[in-house]
């Protein structure tokens, strides 16, 4: 057997371009895994293919399940599932190749410097070894485990562990970066910090990420996608840039002078309306634009001291999710 | 080293070969096992015999030797069938010996600390990395048993001269069958005991256990039971079995040859299931 190197696999998927429509990074055609008598995950169908995915739901929803399924860990028992175009019952091998997948729970080689463990992972995944320890270091430098690189990983703390197994999840490159709660046990500083390397590493725009958490504030702050999943179905999907677009027409106006008439000239224009103490809120109907607002208010003297459109939070969405 | 980019970067250079990724896992567990060096002074204790040997084979085929250490004639020593059955025998027990230390190590330290998910995230499947690890002990105990019995079959053959290499060289196929057969059984059950137990010095207990409680308990079966199937338990009484048999050399058993075949390759196929329970990314609970 040839013993040269192959072409990276890794360039097998193409970049997004304007002209063709993006790979779904995640395609699900009524997707079901069971365990025993056990349904985990229920005719699950949806197509993701944001930059950033979150992956919500309560503990035990199915979020771990349905990465661990798509990784090939787990069987579907009806249904298929692509991973960047890849199917997930034949080839397992190729999607893992492309992926950087960070588990949720410890994991490590106790008696392994941080700097051989990324080096040895990245190999495994078929970089020779010289650039697998090049990059072993980058990835290091990147999270920020630079001084503690030659350390053992048995002696790191929760945190520490945690931006290792970061690093062992983008040192070889992948086109997909899988987090299963990325910031489980970290304090609030390392939680942020955690966060802001989610979002530099999004930003690069060279990989997608699929963040799985329970932590909506997590979400929040990194995906554009969110997949919110209870009791093994789709309970949401929503895109959170979209969802914060058509929030545009909640507003909530604290004013100075307004009395019933200038409600009831606003109310006259189609627009809901709900007042408390000097606040007041609605909702635009259609055409009618803030600046509507703004021409009803100087001519009744009424001064707008603040205007706020009132987004739905992802608690709202979740809990909506949740409730329906 | 561009180790000042800390910004991400995607690969999209030339990979190894997918079948060279289990030589990745044995090339990292072997530099880990002689960082040990308990373990490496173990490792190199294993020589002494065989350099003992290599002596004896000197002194066998050397009579001016010999006579100069007392007059004793060349049938003191005699390079036939059953010395290198004695040098299987020793070499197998420090096999063990080695394999109790090293064996429990490569396999349960992983299971431990969760790292299973990571090395199967990967393009790397479960019987490569069992593969992977098992090439590790595999190769140690290469190194101990069946290498230096063939270098003491060539130098011995050297020495006496064709006729005799002609005639024995059915040892040097019974050295490396028997070798390769005990360094199965042994990489196995360490490797099946330690994913079962998930901690590495109870493995290594459970293996002596195992050879040796074995040993204890079929003899008590035979005893109790007033039979002789007992032995069946005995995974060193079936290996002494086969080896008899295959340096055809005689001896009384209770067990012929085929049957303890037969029982060893069903401990090993025992061995080889629990492996493949235990190697998994994560168990489910059904």
């Amino acid at each position: 057997m040839s013993t040269t190197l192959q072409p990276g696999a890794a360039d097998a998927i193409s970049q997004p371009t304007s002209a063709a429509p993006p790979t779904p990074v995640i395609e699900l055609q009524g997707l079901s895994v069971r365990f025993g008598k056990r349904d985990i995950l229920k005719d699950l169908t949806c197509s993701l293919r944001g930059r950033a995915i979150g992956l919500l739901g309560p503990n035990g929803a199915g979020k771990s399940t349905l990465i661990n399924t798509l990784l090939g860990f787990y069987k579907p028992s009806s249904g298929s599932a692509r991973v960047l175009g890849s199917d997930i019952r034949t080839e397992t091998r190729r999607i893992r190749s492309l992926v950087g997948y960070m588990p949720e729970n410890d994991a490590f080689i106790s008696k392994m410097s941080a700097v051989s463990f990324v080096q040895m992972m990245a190999e495994l995944c078929g970089l020779p070894s010289s650039v697998a320890l090049e990059r072993a270091h980058e990835a290091l430098f990147q999270v920020g485990l630079a001084e503690a690189r030659y350390r053992e990983l048995g002696t790191y703390s929760l945190g520490m562990k945690q931006l290792a197994k970061l690093a062992q999840a983008i040192a070889h490159g992948p086109k997909l970066l899988i987090l299963d709660e990325p910031t489980n046990g970290l304090d609030p500083s390392a939680r942020q910090r955690m966060i802001r390397m989610i979002t530099d590493i999004r930003d690069s725009r060279q990989l997608q990420i699929v963040l799985c958490s329970h932590l909506l504030r997590d979400v929040e702050d990194t995906c554009e996608e969110v997949l919110i999943l209870n009791q093994g179905r789709v309970a949401h999907y929503s895109n959170l840039e979209e969802e914060r677009k058509a929030n545009k027409r909640f507003l909530e106006l604290e004013t100075y002078g307004a009395n019933g008439d200038f409600t009831e000239a606003i109310e006259k224009l189609g627009c809901e309306c709900a007042v408390t103490a000097n606040r007041l809120k609605m909702i635009l109907a259609d055409g009618v634009e803030v600046r509507d607002i703004y021409r009803i208010a100087a001519e009744r003297d009424v001064r707008i001291r603040r205007l706020n459109f009132r987004r739905d939070t992802l608690e709202d969405i979740f809990l909506k999710a949740m409730g329906s | 080293m561009a180790v000042y980019r800390r910004t991400y970067t995607s690969y999209s250079g030339p990979l190894t070969p997918a079948w060279s990724r289990s030589l990745v896992l044995f090339r990292y567990s072997r530099r880990k096992l002689f960082q040990s060096k308990l373990q490496t002074a173990l490792f190199v204790l294993c020589f002494f015999y065989p350099l003992a040997c290599l002596l004896m084979i000197y002194a066998a085929n050397n009579l001016s030797v010999l006579e100069r250490l007392g007059g004793l004639g060349s049938s003191f020593i005699k390079i036939d069938n059953k010395f290198f059955l004695s040098f299987i025998e020793v070499q197998g027990v420090l096999a063990f010996v080695l394999t109790a230390f090293t064996g429990p190590g490569l396999i349960s330290p992983d299971l431990a600390n969760g790292a299973l998910p990571l090395y199967l995230c990967r393009p790397f499947s479960r019987a490569e990395y069992i593969l992977g690890k098992a090439s590790v002990l595999a190769i140690v105990l290469s190194q101990i048993t069946w290498i230096p019995g063939l270098v003491l079959f060539a130098v011995q053959s050297s020495l006496a001269g064709a006729g005799w290499t002609w005639n024995h060289l059915w040892i040097a196929g019974s050295m490396v069958l028997s070798s390769l057969l005990w360094i199965i059984v042994l990489s196995l059950l360490a490797m099946a005991l330690s994913a079962w137990v998930k901690w590495r010095i109870v493995a290594g207990a459970l293996l002596l256990g195992v050879m040796f409680f074995g040993a204890g308990f079929a003899q008590a079966v035979n005893a109790v039971l007033r039979t002789q199937s007992g032995h069946f338990l005995n995974i060193v009484y079936l290996m002494g079995t086969v080896w008899t048999s295959l340096f055809r050399v005689d001896m009384e058993g209770s067990i012929t040859p085929p049957e303890a075949w037969i029982a060893l390759l069903i401990y090993c196929a025992i061995c080889l299931m629990l492996l493949v329970r235990r190697v998994r990314a994560y168990e489910v609970v059904k």
